[in-house]
């Protein structure tokens, strides 16, 4: 990345390529130097004018590329990891580059690394931290952080003495000192190269926060040890005193606690900015880095952990950051962040195999790299043994054999242990290039050999505890059920220990620092959401029996296929017909392959065991998988998987129906006489909705709404628990909530555009993309768009009891979430038969929404007053509490539907 | 820390309740902590709203199933013991005494064939001690994707159904789901990897006080000024 020797004209390589591009001519007028060139030139040739930028691109240039060929072939990184293939593509380019210059130009230099490199890898770290995994294992993480780096270096460091005392290594002018600084900076896990590799090797989110927060953290006792050593050094042996050896232990604590003390304040600092950027969006994203990067910087500065600073200044930040940004910026920063970070570490792997081609800097000593290699491995597992076993004892959440074999042998050291290591003085440690080898040396067998076997290792190792055979139906369902209802169990037990504190934190949190640091519109709709969506629902529920209840025809409520219709069907809720065949396609394909598959079997099979197969297939492939299993970390190189949120977000439809529906069973017997007002007109809706489903009009808009709401809501659901991993998806959602908290209180029904991108937000982009004016678009012509057909007795749908059907649709359509029973009787029946039916005849269904919504209810006078309220830009305290909660879920499905014809009519 | 025992006095009848369960005191203190946490209006029992409440649950198919169980019978409130001896479920069977206990005690609640027993009863919604086919279907509707077709489910559901049926009635009584488990380990699983739960409070002090450092900011600066003045 740096030179040594700027020496352009061995880059024979390069240059030809240069020439070959560069030679394009510029119409540029250029002063020439002296008198030696007569007149204006066309073309000039400044290579030493862009040299170093020049060489630069090119080197992330060529990083690049090589990444892209490595994915090329999936066999290979799949194998291998990345960062070893890195590494041995610098060796490669090294080796050419040494072989046409003979000068080792391009190494890795401590000021790029720590300056450049390091910080947005560990930016990005801090600010994806899976938060609540983090601090739930703050313990654990701590003290393999802490004891266990300071352990290993200690061990390492004397043991290493040891035997040079015995005279193994031949002749070293070497100290005692000399040797634990060596065991310092060799002693600490690398963040970079963990990750690297642990992110190709599946293990459980404990272990892995465990060894990835481990390798963070011990950074401050690296930092620590390496500069007290090194003063110690300095000093020389006999001059140390046990003042000094105080202040390094007083140290640690200053620069540890400083360095997180910095991050903290940054991250406040951060925050508080963000809140006030709203004029500002476009250059939002900038401040995240800018001011993250100020407290690298300043921790440095203050000789404090640099790393720590930064690691917890994204961990502090990221819930407040990305409540307050846009929903444009929040995706800027996670995209921008993942880009420097996935880039760095290609360059910095990459440079670590540049750097080790020159000569200059090799000095052999076999006993001593061999011994070096043997002491880290062994002492890691020692110490990992110890403190786990000391650990077991107060874990809730053992870590077995396997763990510690993997931690063990997960202790990859990196880049960090290098530019250290490179940092020496050359004065003041005799041996300097002796750590420097010895430390490339064990860099390159932790990540290109250890990180190799690792893969094959774990999945041995779990091979071994449960031998593979073909899970029967039963055992595959009952297995799944009952990993749902252990997480369900340690959901509701609070598994995850000191709850206290955390609830603590949490009001401490609700009510300061988000006051402080979170926009206004975002803390009012953070909480609460569910309460808000219960008391709804409850408000909900009531309206509803009554209506039933004055129909008389209650049955349907406590008949058993109740389930059935809960569990109707979530994919109805389509923006248009095309979009709905498309699924409808799509999903027809689905089965197609599997049906393919079963053709190619077929003919080995019996009918019986071929159906069994599919089966099984489908089980496998559709079953939805335990929260441990999917909740996916920390990952360097990818973003959310989208299946994931899919999948909650079907659960979450569900349960809220079901809940829902369970609730208007249970208020069935007490609310009996309310509400027997408005019969007349009622009836009269219900009957319009129903003759409108057989019309097979399509709506086009609202079920979208519907959809995107509900999602939202999932993602707020949480609101105690929320603000980590799920933070990130959470923003999304209070983004939505503020631009239309912000919408309404401007009282700009179709006013900025600007408000509406975020609010459709990211979990359905493309279709939520081009959602807003469509659903707009129809609704404002007025009821007759939607509901074209009204009273006319149209035949009943091939649903029985009218009552039934009144059930589930009023909530799916204009109303919103308000009607939480969002999906359609009609869809659901219509279900078990014809697929492609049943696309068109629920969107039949649900386009009488807003024929019911028509219909003046209860709903329309809380409507009515929000309206009213909306004009003002604040809200009293005692409105917020009294109104807003139910204001603020309100305020969701309103888009929907307040915008839509029949509310309009209303008012 | 001080609080530890007088919370201790608050849980009613303890003792009892810890013989019962198996719990520890540590445990039942901290299950007791959660508890009150999830007691929204401090009323003394759990609504099923409270329990509703925990959003991990509303993404978890089986989660409105296992809320149920928390009320059997129809019942709108659980209190803390009750609350304890459903919990108690999932303790980790301790195998080593089983030969030792006395037979005439009642089998405790975290032994295998109560777990499955509340597995089972997950299952069982009418409560007639067998699972019917169409329960098997709700059971298979709640926890796969939407894209499968109802046709399929039924089928997945009849085989399953037929799978583990040995008496031919068309559902699986306890037993049959006893047995079947006891045959492909996957009730072992739930057993197993219920260590996970309720080993003991974590009573490492130095990651509280970790934490309430982080929690004290305020401490935080104390500390780390004086610290600079003891090195400067």
């Amino acid at each position: 990345m740096s030179r040594r020797g700027a020496r352009g004209p061995g880059w024979g390589l390069l240059l030809a390529l240069l020439l070959a591009l560069g030679v394009v001519p510029r119409a540029r007028g250029v002063e020439e130097q002296g008198g030696t060139v007569q007149g204006f030139q066309v073309v000039t040739f400044k290579w030493h004018h862009v040299q170093d930028p020049y060489i630069i691109a090119l080197w992330i240039l060529v990083a690049s590329v090589a990444k892209i060929g490595f994915h090329l072939s999936h066999k290979v990184t799949s194998v291998v990891p990345e960062s070893a293939l890195l590494i041995v593509l610098g060796l490669v380019l090294g080796g050419i580059v040494w072989a046409a210059d003979h000068i080792a130009s391009f190494t890795l230099t401590p000021t790029v690394f720590f300056f450049y490199l390091l910080p947005p890898i560990v930016l990005d770290a801090g600010y994806f931290m899976p938060n609540r995994l983090f601090f739930g294992n703050l313990g654990t993480i701590l003290l393999y952080a802490v004891i266990g780096t300071v352990w290993n270096a200690a061990t390492t460091g004397l043991s290493l003495y040891g035997v040079f005392l015995s005279g193994l290594m031949g002749d070293l002018n070497i100290g005692l000192l000399d040797f634990l600084l060596f065991g310092s900076l060799i002693a600490a896990v690398d963040p970079v190269a963990v990750l690297a590799v642990f992110e190709e090797v599946h293990v459980n989110e404990v272990l892995f926060i465990i060894v990835f927060g481990e390798s963070l953290l011990n950074d401050a006792v690296t930092v620590v040890l390496y500069n007290v050593f090194e003063s110690f050094v300095t000093l020389g042996g006999d001059n140390v005193t046990g003042v000094d050896c105080v202040k390094g232990i007083v140290s640690f604590f200053v620069v540890s606690l400083g360095g997180t003390l910095v991050g903290v304040i940054f991250a406040f600092l951060l925050s508080l900015v963000t809140r006030f950027t709203k004029h500002v969006r476009i250059i939002e994203p900038g401040f995240v880095f800018v001011i993250s990067y100020l407290s690298y910087l300043t921790s440095e500065m203050l000789s404090l952990s640099a790393i720590l600073a930064i690691t917890f200044c994204g961990i502090c930040c990221q819930k407040y950051v990305k409540a307050n940004i846009s929903e444009q910026s929040a995706t800027t920063v996670r995209y921008t962040m993942k880009m420097l970070a996935s880039g760095a570490e290609t360059i910095i792997f990459m440079f670590l195999g540049i750097s080790a081609v020159d000569p200059l800097i090799w000095k052999w000593n076999t006993a001593f790299v061999l011994l070096t290699l043997v002491f880290i491995s062994v002492y890691r597992a020692i110490g990992v043994v110890l403190q786990t076993w000391v650990l077991n004892r107060y874990r809730m959440v053992q870590l077995e054999i396997i763990d510690q074999v993997v931690m063990s042998y997960g202790g990859l050291r990196g880049a960090v242990a290098y530019a250290l290591v490179v940092l020496l003085d050359e004065r003041k440690v005799k041996e300097k290039n002796l750590f420097v080898s010895t430390t490339i040396i064990v860099v390159f067998f932790t990540v290109i050999f250890q990180g190799l076997t690792i893969k094959p290792l774990v999945q041995w190792l779990k091979v071994k505890k449960s031998e593979h055979r073909e899970p029967k139906l039963n055992e595959k369902l009952h297995g799944r059920a009952f990993d749902h209802i252990l997480s369900a169990i340690e959901d509701i037990s609070g598994q995850i220990g000191h709850n206290y504190l955390r609830d603590k934190w949490t009001n401490f949190d609700r009510k300061f620092l988000s006051k402080i640091l979170m926009r206004r519109s975002a803390q009012k709709s953070r909480d609460r959401i569910l309460n808000v969506f219960h008391e709804l629902n409850l408000k909900d529920a009531i309206s509803y029996v009554a209506e039933g209840e004055r129909r008389g025809s209650l049955a349907f409520i406590r008949s058993p296929s109740t389930d059935n219709m809960v569990n109707v069907d979530f994919s109805t809720p389509r923006p248009s017909t095309v979009e709905a065949s498309v699924s409808y396609l799509l999903r027809e394909n689905v089965s197609a392959v599997c049906l393919d598959m079963q053709s190619l079997e077929q003919r080995r099979r019996s009918i019986r065991d071929t159906e069994d197969m599919v089966t099984h297939h489908t089980l496998q492939q559709y079953l939805y998988k335990p929260r441990q299993e999917y909740k996916h970390l920390y990952s360097r190189h990818e973003l959310t998987p989208s299946e994931d949120e899919k999948q909650d977000k079907e659960i979450f439809h569900r349960t809220m129906r079901k809940r829902l529906e369970s609730f208007k069973s249970a208020k069935l017997g007490i609310n009996q006489n309310k509400k027997a007002a408005k019969l007349y007109k009622r009836e009269r809706a219900q009957k319009r909705r129903n003759s409108s489903i057989p019309n097979g009009k399509l709506p086009m808009e609202n079920p979208l709404h519907n959809f995107i709401i509900k999602e939202k809501d999932l993602e707020l659901s949480d609101p105690e628990e929320a603000p980590d991993y799920e933070a990130e998806e959470m923003s999304g959602g209070i983004e939505f909530l503020a631009n239309v908290t912000q919408d309404t209180a401007t009282d700009s029904p179709s006013g900025d555009t600007g408000s509406d991108a975020p609010l459709t937000g990211r979990s359905s982009p493309p279709a939520a993309a081009e959602k807003p004016p469509a659903a707009r678009a129809p609704s404002q012509p007025g009821p007759a768009a939607c509901d074209p057909a009204p009273p006319t007795p149209v035949p009943a749908p091939p649903t029985p009891a009218p009552a039934r059907q009144t059930t589930p649709r009023t909530l799916s359509r204009g109303r919103g979430l308000r009607r939480g029973r969002g999906w359609s009787a009609a869809g659901c029946r219509v279900r078990t038969r014809v697929r492609r039916r049943r696309a068109v005849c629920t969107a039949g269904a649900r386009s009488s929404g807003p024929a019911r919504a028509a219909a003046p209810r209860c709903s329309s006078s809380r409507l009515c007053r929000r309206r009213a309220t909306r004009r003002r830009t604040r809200w009293s305290r005692r409105r917020r509490r009294c109104d807003g909660c139910p204001r603020a879920l309100h305020v969701v499905p309103s888009t929907a539907w307040s915008r839509g014809p029949p509310v309009r009519g209303l008012e | 820390m001080g609080s530890r025992s007088s919370h201790a006095a608050l849980i009613p009848d303890e003792d009892s309740l810890r013989r019962e369960t198996g719990f520890s005191q540590a445990s039942l203190l901290r299950l007791y902590h959660r508890f009150r946490a999830l007691d929204t209006n401090k009323k003394g029992y759990l609504s099923r709203m409270d329990l509703q409440q925990i959003g991990a649950l509303a993404v978890n198919p089986l989660g409105d199933r296992i809320i149920d169980s928390f009320f059997p019978d129809g019942s709108l409130q659980v209190d803390f013991p009750d609350f304890v001896r459903v919990l108690a479920h999932f303790r980790p069977a301790d195998d080593e005494d089983a030969g030792l206990r006395d037979p005439r005690e009642p089998e405790p609640l975290n032994s295998r064939m109560n777990k499955l027993r509340f597995a089972f009863q997950l299952y069982d919604l009418d409560r007639d001690g067998k699972i019917s086919r169409h329960e098997m279907l709700q059971v298979l509707r709640l926890m796969v994707g939407v894209q499968v077709t109802e046709e399929q489910l039924e089928s997945i559901a009849e085989r399953t159904v037929q799978e583990a049926d040995e008496d031919g009635d068309g559902a699986v009584s306890f037993l049959e789901f006893a047995k079947e488990e006891e045959e492909n380990g996957s009730g072992r699983q739930l057993v197993v990897s219920t260590t996970v739960c309720l080993k003991t409070q974590l009573p490492g002090r130095f990651l509280v006080m970790v934490i309430s450092v982080w929690n004290y900011w305020k401490l935080l600066g104390i500390i780390t000024t004086t610290a600079f003045i003891i090195l400067l």
